[in-house]
């Protein structure tokens, strides 16, 4: 089926790409959100709480599990929920294009 | 032999299972690349691998020339050397990627360039920009390549210690002492040497299809040889966190260590004395450790004025690792060979998994190295603690015989996949910027792809050799921080350029190149200024030659904040590079892509609309191909 006058009209306005960028990067920049406040957020917490950190757990000070280890889960967490939305979002957007 | 008396010395040779696995796992190289060579036939399959790799091929090929020489044996090493602070690297290599798929891979790979100088001209209509860009995939790779190349020359080295050239014919290869007598062993160079005309050879064969299977391979084959002998050494020596326990943090003393873990693992107890070098228990387990205090405690700081130098530091390492891993070509240039974007995206969350997994096990093997074998801390770079990974394994043999070579073995066939598969990647980008963009496009634009692939394998060849050569000089620089200053330069050059690019549509040519150019320089020149004054103090004929560099290091004690930003320069020159860009494309505004709107919406709308397609046939119908 060659694509409608309309539907091409709608796929080159601004308004569709400006609403187009605008969701991507509004999901894009909640996950990285949720990762540098961990990531730029632990240093302050090894800066100014010390004591608190060197803690030990299972004979890791708390900082070293966090770190070590912990960290690894917690980005999969982000990017497995970014792939998820991302994708459910491509779905959406070119149902929104091909209805018309 | 050095201090170290392994067992290897009793054995008179070198050890055969340690040998046969490293020998192997060349072979198993060698093998499938005259393999892949029969297979990969068009100009596609040399550049992109046909784009036709599926999921799991391609993630673990990704993460198989993601963990380099510096993951495998880098970071275990700065563990034991530097203890918490050394644990930045291997998060910050894992959440780059992540940086990668939230912001950059999808409009990437949606836009449908083969590369990234196609990337740049595409985006800015401009091939001044491709000539820019290629200069900087070349540069970016080649720095980005030494420490792969001294891991092989370390590993070879480590392998055949026990060979003796003296005497024979082959004298004029024995590595010479500082008295210029030759001692016994093998010289670092040659292992530079074997694994470059090895993968070279690969590379030249079976182009980016043929090094792609061979990646996967070594994925695994590194995954395993980096569990096995941590779990085997943990239930010989304790667990992860038992070993941990036995460095004190502040505060804590022996006595308030709970007993009830002491009495399960008697082991801990056995712990080996510190050499005097070693750094004492609470700087190593605490954070703002010897990395990153080193330039403050070099000015003689008080610890007050120390702290806010070490979380600076540390900031900087964070950004240059995180946004450097969004800007390396060779990692970039595999999401091409994704057939579309949502398996680009799945590809993606593959790797974060299978690095993620991986990067558990190698400050694992730090720490319990520091307690087992603290003898490593008298040793410098090759002959110290970037060694331990291979060298803890063998601490099994004195308990369990032969069980402990197959695990030095299996280790030091871990190290051969690790930096053979990150070379191969680099010669792919670094032959592929300089055969499809230099050759193909700038110099014969008419030139059939035949002509092409003959270039690739030319390119190859050159680049293999380049590599080599400049391989062999930097022995005495620590695997870990050459690839951080890499991270560093393709954190201010590359990072700005791709995020802006995708994100912001006021960017014009001249904009992203002054960006790119002056904080890629200067990260460069920093990294430069750093590694020479480093240099000046080797006592072997690169110390003779950076003499000059000497003065510099009495400059740093002074100025401690200014080594800091010398060293690790990512936090001012990246949001340098991105202001530069903003500022120089708003003066230049009337130079943004006329159809900028239409670039955008290839960048950013579903792969299902079909756009890319249109954009292609319009760009080709105009440039007459």
């Amino acid at each position: 089926m060659p694509p409608t006058s309309s539907r091409e009209d709608t796929i080159h306005s601004e308004a569709f790409l400006s609403a187009l960028m605008r969701r991507q990067l509004r999901l894009s920049i909640g996950c990285a959100l949720a990762f540098l406040v961990a990531l730029l957020g632990l240093p302050l917490a090894n800066y100014f709480a010390p004591g608190f950190m060197a803690m030990r757990v299972g004979g890791f000070t708390l900082t070293w599990l966090i770190l070590g280890v912990l960290f690894f889960p917690y980005v999969w967490i982000i990017s497995g929920y970014f792939i998820k939305r991302s994708l459910k979002l491509e779905a959406d957007e070119a149902k929104e294009v091909m209805g018309k | 032999m050095n201090t170290l008396a392994s067992p290897l010395a009793f054995l008179g040779g070198v050890d055969p299972w340690i040998f046969i696995f490293s020998f192997v796992t060349v072979a198993i190289t060698i093998w499938m690349g005259f393999r892949s060579a029969k297979t990969s036939k068009s100009a596609g399959d040399f550049f992109v691998a046909g784009r036709s790799v599926s999921v799991g091929w391609n993630a673990s090929a990704i993460s198989g020339e993601y963990l380099s020489a510096a993951s495998f044996m880098g970071i275990a090493g700065m563990v034991m050397a530097v203890g918490y602070d050394a644990l930045w690297y291997p998060v910050c290599y894992a959440c780059g990627y992540l940086f990668l798929l939230l912001f950059i891979a999808g409009p990437l790979r949606r836009f449908g360039a083969y590369t990234i100088p196609d990337f740049a001209e595409g985006r800015y209509d401009s091939p001044v920009f491709r000539k820019i860009a290629v200069v900087f995939v070349l540069f970016i790779g080649l720095f980005y390549t030494l420490p792969q190349m001294k891991g092989a020359g370390t590993t070879l080295a480590y392998i055949f210690q026990a060979v003796d050239l003296r005497g024979g014919w082959l004298e004029f290869l024995a590595p010479h002492n500082d008295a210029g007598a030759a001692i016994a062993g093998l010289p670092y160079w040659v292992g530079v040497a074997v694994v470059g005309v090895v993968i070279t050879l690969n590379v030249a064969l079976g182009g980016m299809k043929g090094i792609t299977l061979v990646q996967a391979m070594q994925y695994w084959m590194k995954m395993f040889a980096i569990s096995v002998p941590v779990f085997v050494l943990m239930a010989v020596f304790g667990g992860y966190g038992t070993n941990l326990q036995s460095n004190f943090a502040p505060g804590e003393r022996p006595a308030a260590v709970a007993p009830a873990v002491n009495e399960a693992v008697p082991t801990v107890n056995q712990r080996q004395a510190l050499p005097a070098k070693a750094p004492a228990d609470e700087a190593w387990v605490s954070p703002f450790g010897p990395l990153t205090t080193k330039a403050a405690k070099a000015a003689h700081l008080s610890p007050e004025e120390t702290k806010p130098l070490s979380l600076l530091y540390t900031y900087s390492l964070i950004i240059a690792l995180v946004c450097g891993t969004a800007g390396l070509p060779h990692i970039l240039v595999r999401f091409y060979t994704n057939p579309d974007g949502v398996a680009a995206k799945r590809t993606t969350m593959w790797v974060m998994i299978l690095i993620g997994v991986f990067y558990v096990f190698p400050p694992v093997i730090g720490v319990i190295g520091r307690n087992f074998l603290p003898e490593l801390y008298n040793g410098l770079g090759a002959k110290g603690t970037d060694k331990i990974v291979l060298e803890l394994p063998t601490l099994i043999r004195a308990k369990y015989g032969v069980m402990g070579s197959v695990l030095s073995g299996i280790a030091c066939a871990g190290a051969f996949a690790a930096f053979m598969s990150t070379f191969s990647g680099l010669l792919v980008s670094m032959t592929g910027a300089l055969a499809h963009d230099v050759y193909g496009r700038m110099l014969r634009p008419q030139s059939t792809p035949e002509q092409r692939m003959r270039m690739f394998k030319f390119a190859a060849i050159g680049i293999g050799a380049v590599s080599v050569g400049l391989g062999a000089c930097v022995e005495p620089l620590e695997i870990n921080f050459m690839v951080g200053q890499a991270f560093a330069i393709a954190a201010a050059s590359y990072f700005p350029l791709l995020f802006m690019s995708v994100w912001w549509r006021g960017m014009t040519m001249k904009g992203a190149a002054t960006g790119m150019l002056t904080g890629g320089i200067l990260a460069l020149l920093s990294a430069a200024l750093t590694n020479a004054s480093n240099l000046a103090l080797d006592k072997g004929p690169m110390g003779k030659i950076f003499a000059s560099f000497a003065p510099m290091n009495d400059f740093w004690s002074h100025h401690p904040l200014l080594r800091i930003l010398c060293e690790q320069p990512a936090i001012w020159t990246v949001p340098l590079a991105i202001g530069l860009m903003i500022v120089i494309s708003k003066a230049t505004s009337k130079d943004v892509p006329k159809d900028i709107r239409m670039k955008m919406l290839v960048l950013h709308a579903p792969e299902q609309l079909g756009l890319k397609n249109e954009y292609i046939q319009e760009h080709q119908a105009g440039a007459g191909h």
